[in-house]
């Protein structure tokens, strides 16, 4: 694998300090209970995860706050994770053009639990948080246009939820007999091919029946 | 619509006309949706009350085949989402890999990326010009704008073999490097394209017809711009001096010399003229790009991400192993997040990746530029009259392939 030490491509936007000057400022400015972990990401990207009811504060903080002034939402979305208590990330992506930084917002929610929405902030949140309810079925608390709006009129399910199939529940096509697009099961005319890469002689370094060899080369070693 | 007349003409011979508020449907199939916008207008006689775009009739679900291909496979992607400038898009994720792996391209794939960059901006703004003038009602323009696109295109062919869809970029640098003789051709290209652009410009920067559909047309304020999360030329033409490449930059851009061209109104004619400029200055950037560029390899010579050549695999056993690694493993990306952003012809192009260790991003965010600026829509064509809807979509340069994904 490469070089970790290798330097920074891009976006580095200052000196490396600026990032983790920023980062202290952040967090000096919002009460510590709310932050539960923050990082400066290979020197170049600050990212803070707070907890869900702190998350408005922070943001209107960080967006009204002149030190931060970021008066931009770039992107929101979600990222979803089945293992974890609760299953979604909701990133906030926010960039200040004044100071020429960028930071990068978590929480956490479940698929019952609400995040409340930053469309009083930023009115460029709606469709951002329209596409995180169709995707991963987020929902943002106040915000009064929850519409789906990238899947197709009466759709079901939340298609980038890992438990979601890559080819779908229905596929649509025109059906001459009834003159209509119809809606039917997926019906794939080869299995679905899924290769599972992680080889075993990597993650795995004992070969079963050989724990007793590999213990004698450990210690030997 | 419903149209009640006063049957009985009131004394003096006038006839009042009442017009309720109605609703049209905008597309999906309309030449000027620039692809398959559906826009709900809800009018009150001519003058547009409320607009709702829907989207989504080209979504792909890009997002979540990448999360099922390896870091290679999912390159490709990305020249399907603007198709109009595909390169663009190509750099934004190949650099976000480059970030989560540790490495830097070699000098030369970087000039040969940023040349590349400039030509997409070319080839995007030629097309949303042009066009753009199709939709207000001049032809000429898109006449001699696709022949200079054609042009640009073969260069596309020359290097990675296909017009539209190179699939060139990679993490770590390019395919392949430059065929031999494609520097002088595109030197000979951009000595004869300031008369095209001065050509456009005599079509339309004076244009009586052009100004009136253009001038005053959907304005946005800096503010508003800012918070409506406009990026690219949209927002300069608001006044706001922003620019990627010279806030942020990347690759090579640093060392480029090139203006960033600000508007002060914020409506469609500046936000056209600003692409205009921008034009001339991205053909600035393609001349240093070709004066500057040195020799060297076109990738980084690490065999464990980019692929050896191909006379080499048929000599050496270690090279038929990396080759037959990469292209059915792939490598493995260390566990992280970035969200890397490029100046993209549109705006500012992002892509938040997580990695999770494995050969494929576990997650793949598009942030597509188009997709903040269509929001916009209402707050744009409200209180214009229905044509200059049609403006404003050609003003902010959608293309369906990066807002639907």
């Amino acid at each position: 694998m490469a070089d970790q030490t290798a330097i920074e491509t891009a976006g580095a936007q200052a000196a490396p300090g600026a990032n983790q000057a920023l980062l202290s400022a952040v967090l000096s400015a919002i009460p510590a209970e709310a932050v539960l972990a923050s990082q400066v990401a290979r020197g170049a990207e600050v990212e803070i995860r707070v907890r869900r009811e702190a998350l408005h504060a922070v943001l209107r903080m960080l967006r009204d706050d002149p030190r931060f002034d970021f008066q931009q939402c770039m992107d929101i979305c979600g990222v979803d994770w089945p293992g974890r208590p609760e299953r979604f990330e909701v990133v906030y992506n926010l960039l200040s053009m004044t100071h020429n930084h960028r930071i990068r917002v978590i929480t956490t929610t479940n698929a019952e639990t609400p995040v409340p929405t930053v469309v009083d902030l930023w009115p460029s949140a709606t469709w951002f948080e329209r596409e995180a309810w169709d995707m991963y079925g987020i929902v943002f608390e106040g915000q009064t246009d929850l519409r789906r709006i990238l899947t197709d009129y009466g759709f079901e399910g939340h298609p980038l939820r890992k438990d979601f199939p890559l080819t779908g529940f229905v596929e649509v096509r025109y059906d001459p007999e009834r003159q209509a697009v119809v809606y039917e099961p997926v019906k794939l005319t080869q299995d679905f091919r899924n290769f599972d890469f992680l080889s075993p002689w990597e993650g795995m370094t004992t070969l079963p029946g050989d724990e007793k060899v590999h213990l004698n080369r450990i210690t030997r070693e | 619509m419903s149209l009640s007349t006063d049957d009985t003409p009131a004394s003096g011979g006038t006839r009042t006309v009442e017009i309720d508020s109605h609703t049209i449907n905008f597309g999906p199939q309309h030449p000027a949706a620039h692809g398959v916008l559906r826009l709900i207008l809800e009018m009150q006689g001519e003058v547009v009350e409320r607009a709702d775009p829907h989207i989504g009739l080209l979504h792909r679900g890009t997002e979540k085949l990448i999360e099922h291909k390896t870091y290679l496979q999912a390159l490709p992607y990305f020249d399907r989402l603007d198709y109009v400038a595909p390169m663009a898009q190509e750099h934004c994720f190949a650099l976000a890999v480059e970030k989560l792996l540790g490495i830097e391209a070699p000098i030369r794939a970087q000039y040969i990326r940023v040349l590349f960059a400039e030509i997409s901006r070319i080839l995007n703004h030629i097309l949303n010009i042009t066009t753009y003038a199709l939709d207000v009602g001049a032809t000429t323009p898109s006449l001699w704008g696709f022949e200079q696109r054609e042009v640009l295109l073969e260069f596309y062919d020359a290097t990675s073999g296909s017009h539209y869809h190179a699939n060139y970029f990679r993490a770590g640098g390019v395919a392949k490097d430059l065929p031999a003789g494609l520097t002088d051709r595109i030197a000979a290209w951009a000595e004869q394209f300031p008369k095209f652009v001065d050509d456009i410009e005599r079509l339309l920067t004076g244009n009586r017809i052009f100004k009136q559909r253009t001038v005053d047309i959907g304005i946005m304020t800096a503010e508003e711009a800012m918070e409506w999360g406009f990026s690219g030329p949209c927002i300069r033409a608001s006044g706001c001096a922003w620019d990627l490449r010279r806030s942020q930059p990347y690759d090579v851009y640093e060392q480029m010399d090139f203006e960033i061209p600000v508007g002060s109104h914020g409506d469609c004619y500046e936000r056209y003229l600003v692409r205009i400029a921008e034009m001339r200055e991205s053909l600035k950037i393609i001349k240093q790009c070709l004066a500057q560029m040195p020799g060297g390899p076109i990738k980084v010579q690490d065999s464990k991400i980019a692929p050896p050549k191909r006379a080499e695999m048929k000599r050496s056993m270690e090279a038929l192993i990396h080759h037959f690694k990469l292209y059915s493993e792939g490598y493995h990306v260390p566990a992280g997040s970035t969200y890397t952003a490029v100046e993209a012809p549109k705006g500012e192009f992002g892509v938040y990746l997580v990695a999770d260790g494995t050969n494929r991003p576990y997650r793949c965010k598009i942030r597509a530029p188009g997709f903040a600026h269509l929001q916009a829509m209402e707050k744009l064509s409200k209180g214009h009259m229905l044509a200059d809807a049609v403006s404003v979509i050609g003003s902010l340069d959608i293309v369906f392939g990066e807002i639907d994904r």
